[in-house]
C-alpha cells in the first residue's frame, strides 16, 4: 500500500499533521525550483523588502477564493505546472506564498467560504440558504471603520451564496454587511426568461450535481446592472456572449464593479474547478487552467485601475483541497469527502501593497487566520474570529 | 435506543437472509458502540443483494465480533466509544434505516469536529479486521484491462503518463482485432475459473459481443434506466421544499423495478441502480460511469478479471440541461473523453492494487485502435519503453 502513496506521504508521515507538513514542504520545493521563490522560514528580519506600505485608510483588499481547490499534482507539482502558467510565472514570483493552510472545518463550499469570511469554523448547513452565525469580515470592516455599504462587495456564484455577505449575529448583522452581487442572477434577469446563447454561463452548483435549483433574476438585478455597474442590458448580454464560463462572468462583473464603485474590500468566489464533482478529469483540468488565467487578468486589472494600482493587496486561496488518489475512501480528484490531510491542506498567496515578493513559508496556518490578518492590515478588530493574524504579512 | 437494547423482532423488516444473519449474531451486536454499529448494519441489511465475496466478508466480520472477549472488545472499540452521538441520532430508527443514520452521523461528525477521530478509529478497525480475517488466496492472479480513446484519431498529449512508471510502455502495438483479442482473453480466464461475478466487462458505450460467462454492465444498456432516473429527479427537484439532501434520500429508496431494470439478477440489478443513484456524474457522463462502475466492481465484487472500455461522453453543458434530457442530439467530446479515460485507467489500476493479491496482479491499458499501450505485471520491468511489435494477445501472454 505504501508503494502507492506519494513520496511526501511515505515513511514517517503517519499522522495527518505530518502528512500536511510534508505536503507543504513538497509545495515549497516545487515553488523554489520552478518559480524561483525564496524560503521565508527565517527571514522575518528579512532583507527582502515589502512593497510600499499604504495607509490602512487608503488600502484596498481583494480576496479571491476557489470553490473546491485543486490538488498539487494538477498544479504545483512538476507534472501539474503546465496547468497554472500564470500563477507560476507571473503571480507567485510577486507574492508571499503560504504552502500549508489547513482547514479544520466542514469541507463544503458554502460553509467553508463562510468560515473564511468569519474567521470561525462555521457549522451552518452547507446546502441551506442561511447566513453565517458569526460576524463576517465585511461587518467588522464596515462597523469598526464606519464604511458605507458601497465599500464592501462580494461577487459570488449564484447558488446558496446570496447570504454570505452578512451574519445574523446580534451585534452586527443586518445593514452592516457586504453587498452581494450574483452574476448568474444578473444574466438570468438580463435574458428575461430565455437562456439562448448563455447557458454555458449558467452552470450550476457542481457540489450537488443531482440538484440544480432554478436561477431567478428580476427587477433588483436589472437595477444593479444599470445603476451600479453602469451597463445596459444589451451591452451586458453582448459581452456575456464572448465569455466561456460562470467564473469568467464573475470576473467580468468584478472588474466592472472595480471601475464603477471601487470598493475597498472586494471578495470574489470562483467555482469552475468544482466541475470535478461530475467526474470528468478533462473538465476539472480545464477549470484549473481557466482559473489560473482569470487570476492573472484580475491582477492586471488591479495594476491598471487608478483606484487600485499601488494600494491593493490581493489574496488568492482555495477554500480547501480535494481528496488524494491514495485514499480508498474517496475517488481521487472528484470529491472532497474523505477529510484526509490533502483535502484539508491548501495554500494561500498574498501580493501587492505591503507584501514581500517571492517568499514562501511552509509553517502551518489556518483558514480562520485570514480575517484577523485582514483586520490587522485594514485596522479593524475581528473580536469573535478564532484565528490569528499572519505575522509574515504584517 | 442503544445497541444493548436490541431485540430480534426489531429486524423483522430486513430481507430474509439479512434478518437470519443479523439475529444469529445479536449478542455480539448488543456489545458494540452506537457510533459503529449502524455502519455494520448498513452493510448487513443489503446482505441478500451482495456479491458472494461481500457476503463472506460480512460473515467473517460478524464471526470475528462474536469471538471477541470483553477485554478484546474494549480494545477494539475504545476509540469509537469516545465518539459522542447526539440524542436525536440516538433516538432515530437506526435499526431499520442504518444508511440514513450513517449519513446524518457523518454530518454530525463534521459539525462537532469529530470527523478526524472517527476516521482514525475506522482505519484502525479496518487494519485489525484485515489481520484477524485475512483474505483467501486467489485461484488466479488478477488482471485489469482498460481500453481508452474510442473514436480519437490522435492524442494531443502523451498518454499513460501515470501508469508508465509502473510497467512497460509499448509504442508499436499491432492494433488489429484488438478488442476481440482482449475479450477472448477475458473469456478464456472466465472459462478456466468460472466464479460468479468473477469476470467483468464494463463498456462506457455499447457493449461488444462477449461471452455470457462475463458480468457485463454498459452505459448504453442502461439508457432506459438513466432516462427514467433523470425523469424522477426532475420531478423531485420541482417539488416545493426539495433540497439536495432530501433528493439524495429519495434516490436511495429507488429499486431496480422503479427504473425498469430486468429483475432476473437481483444482485446485479441492485448494483446498477446504486451506480446511478450513488455515483456523481454517472447519469450524464459515460466516462464517469465507466470509471465509477470499475471502482465499485473492484471494491465490492473483487473480480479476477475486469475489462473496461471507455467511450466518448457528451459535451459539457449546464447541469440543468444535462439532467433535463431535453436535447435529442447528443454532441460528443472524444478528445476530452480521452483525457478522462486516461485518468480513469490509472484509477482502475490503483483500485485493483488495493485488493488482495496486488503483488501478483497485472494491468494493461491500450489506446484503442492505436499503437500505444502500457503493460504492468510482476514479470515485466518498471518504467521502461519498448518498440517491440506485438499484438495484444501476445502482450497479455508476456504478462502472465
Amino acid at each position: 500500500m505504501m508503494e502507492y502513496l506519494p513520496k511526501s506521504a511515505r515513511g514517517r508521515a503517519s499522522s495527518p499533521r505530518e502528512v500536511a507538513r510534508q505536503l507543504a514542504v513538497s509545495r515549497r520545493d516545487f515553488l523554489r525550483t520552478a518559480a524561483g521563490v525564496a524560503l521565508g522560514g527565517a527571514l522575518l528580519s528579512s532583507t527582502i523588502p515589502a512593497k510600499a506600505e499604504t495607509s490602512s485608510k487608503k488600502r484596498k483588499v481583494i480576496v479571491v477564493t476557489f470553490g473546491g481547490g485543486a490538488r498539487d499534482q494538477e498544479t504545483f507539482a512538476p507534472e501539474g505546472q503546465e496547468n497554472i502558467p500564470h500563477l507560476m510565472r507571473e503571480l507567485i514570483p510577486q507574492s508571499t506564498f503560504f504552502t500549508q493552510v489547513v482547514n479544520r472545518g466542514i469541507l463544503g463550499h458554502y460553509v467553508a467560504t463562510a468560515s473564511l469570511a468569519t474567521g470561525v469554523y462555521e457549522t451552518i448547513n452547507n446546502f441551506a440558504s442561511l447566513p453565517p452565525a458569526y460576524p463576517t469580515v465585511f461587518e467588522y470592516f464596515r462597523k469598526d471603520l464606519k464604511r458605507p455599504s458601497s465599500d464592501a462587495w462580494v461577487v459570488a456564484p449564484s447558488n446558496g451564496f446570496n447570504r454570505i455577505g452578512e451574519s445574523n449575529n446580534r451585534s452586527y448583522g443586518p445593514g452592516l454587511g457586504a453587498r452581494v452581487i450574483l452574476p448568474k442572477h444578473l444574466l438570468t434577469a438580463a435574458m428575461g426568461g430565455g437562456s439562448g446563447d448563455y447557458e454555458h454561463l449558467l452552470r450550476d452548483n457542481y457540489e450537488t450535481p443531482f440538484f440544480a435549483p432554478e436561477l431567478r433574476g428580476g427587477e433588483f438585478e436589472l437595477q444593479q446592472l444599470e445603476m451600479i455597474l453602469k451597463l445596459s442590458v444589451d451591452d451586458f448580454k453582448a459581452h456575456a456572449r464572448t465569455l466561456s464560463s460562470p467564473d469568467e462572468l464573475s470576473v467580468y462583473v468584478a472588474r466592472q464593479l472595480m471601475r464603477q464603485v471601487a470598493p475597498s474590500l472586494l471578495w470574489i468566489t470562483m467555482h469552475d474547478i468544482d466541475v470535478a464533482h461530475a467526474g470528468a478529469y478533462s473538465l476539472y483540468v480545464e477549470g484549473i487552467r481557466r482559473t489560473d488565467r482569470l487570476c492573472a487578468e484580475l491582477w492586471e486589472t488591479v495594476q491598471s485601475e487608478p483606484e487600485y494600482a499601488g494600494k491593493t493587496t490581493l489574496f488568492i486561496l482555495p477554500d480547501f483541497g480535494r481528496d488524494s488518489d491514495e485514499d480508498s475512501a474517496g475517488n481521487g480528484f472528484q470529491h472532497h469527502r474523505t477529510g484526509d490531510p490533502l483535502s484539508r491542506t491548501t495554500w494561500m498567496m498574498a501580493m501587492g501593497a505591503g507584501v514581500r515578493e517571492g517568499v514562501v513559508f511552509d509553517r502551518a496556518a489556518e483558514s480562520t487566520d485570514l480575517v484577523p490578518t485582514l483586520g490587522a492590515m485594514l485596522g479593524f478588530s475581528p473580536s469573535l474570529a478564532q484565528g490569528k493574524p499572519i505575522q509574515e504579512l504584517l | 435506543m442503544l445497541p444493548g437494547d436490541l431485540k430480534t423482532e426489531q429486524f423483522s423488516s430486513y430481507p430474509a437472509e439479512a434478518r437470519k444473519l443479523v439475529t444469529n449474531y445479536l449478542p455480539a451486536l448488543r456489545r458494540l458502540p452506537l457510533s459503529f454499529l449502524p455502519s455494520l448494519l448498513r452493510e448487513a441489511i443489503e446482505y441478500d443483494f451482495k456479491f458472494p465475496i461481500e457476503r463472506k466478508a460480512i460473515e467473517a466480520e460478524l464471526a470475528n465480533l462474536g469471538s471477541l472477549s470483553a477485554s478484546e472488545l474494549q480494545d477494539w472499540f475504545h476509540a469509537f466509544a469516545h465518539i459522542s452521538i447526539s440524542p436525536e441520532l440516538e433516538q432515530s430508527d437506526w435499526v431499520n434505516s442504518p444508511a440514513q443514520f450513517v449519513e446524518q452521523l457523518s454530518a454530525y461528525l463534521w459539525t462537532t469536529h469529530q470527523q478526524d477521530a472517527f476516521r482514525k478509529a475506522a482505519l484502525e478497525y479496518a487494519d485489525r479486521l484485515r489481520a484477524a480475517a485475512p483474505p483467501e488466496p486467489l485461484p488466479m492472479p488478477r488482471l485489469g484491462i482498460a481500453v481508452i480513446g474510442q473514436g480519437v484519431a490522435t492524442s494531443a498529449e502523451p498518454l499513460f503518463r501515470k501508469l508508465r512508471p509502473h510497467g512497460v510502455y509499448f509504442n508499436r502495438v499491432q492494433p488489429e482485432n484488438g478488442l476481440n483479442l482482449l475479450l477472448n482473453a477475458v473469456s478464456t480466464r472466465a472459462k478456466a475459473h468460472p466464479l460468479s461475478y468473477g469476470h467483468w466487462y464494463v463498456d462506457g458505450g455499447q457493449a461488444d459481443r462477449h461471452d455470457q460467462l462475463l458480468t457485463c454492465v454498459s452505459y448504453k444498456g442502461l439508457d432506459t434506466a438513466r432516462a427514467e432516473l433523470l425523469r424522477k429527479m426532475r420531478a423531485e427537484i420541482a417539488r416545493p421544499g426539495m433540497g439536495p439532501e432530501t433528493l439524495r434520500s429519495v434516490m436511495a429508496q429507488i429499486r431496480p423495478a422503479d427504473l425498469g431494470l430486468n429483475q432476473d439478477d437481483a444482485v446485479l440489478g441492485r448494483f446498477q441502480v446504486k451506480l446511478l443513484t450513488e455515483g456523481s456524474g454517472t447519469q450524464i457522463f459515460s466516462t464517469t460511469f465507466a470509471q465509477w462502475t470499475a471502482r465499485e466492481a473492484l471494491r465490492r465484487a473483487q473480480p479476477l478479471t475486469l475489462l473496461v472500455r471507455f467511450a466518448p461522453r457528451q459535451r459539457q453543458k449546464p447541469m440543468n440541461e444535462l439532467i433535463s434530457g431535453r436535447s435529442n442530439q447528443v454532441e460528443l467530446d472524444p478528445a476530452g473523453s480521452l483525457v478522462d479515460a486516461d485518468m480513469g485507467a490509472y484509477y482502475n489500476w490503483l483500485n485493483q492494487q488495493r485488493l488482495p493479491g496486488a503483488e501478483q496482479s497485472s494491468f494493461l491499458a491500450w489506446f484503442e485502435n492505436h499503437n500505444e499501450a502500457v503493460a504492468i505485471a510482476p514479470s515485466l520491468p518498471r518504467g521502461t519503453e519498448s518498440s517491440t511489435s506485438a499484438d495484444l494477445a501476445t502482450m497479455l501472454s508476456w504478462m502472465s
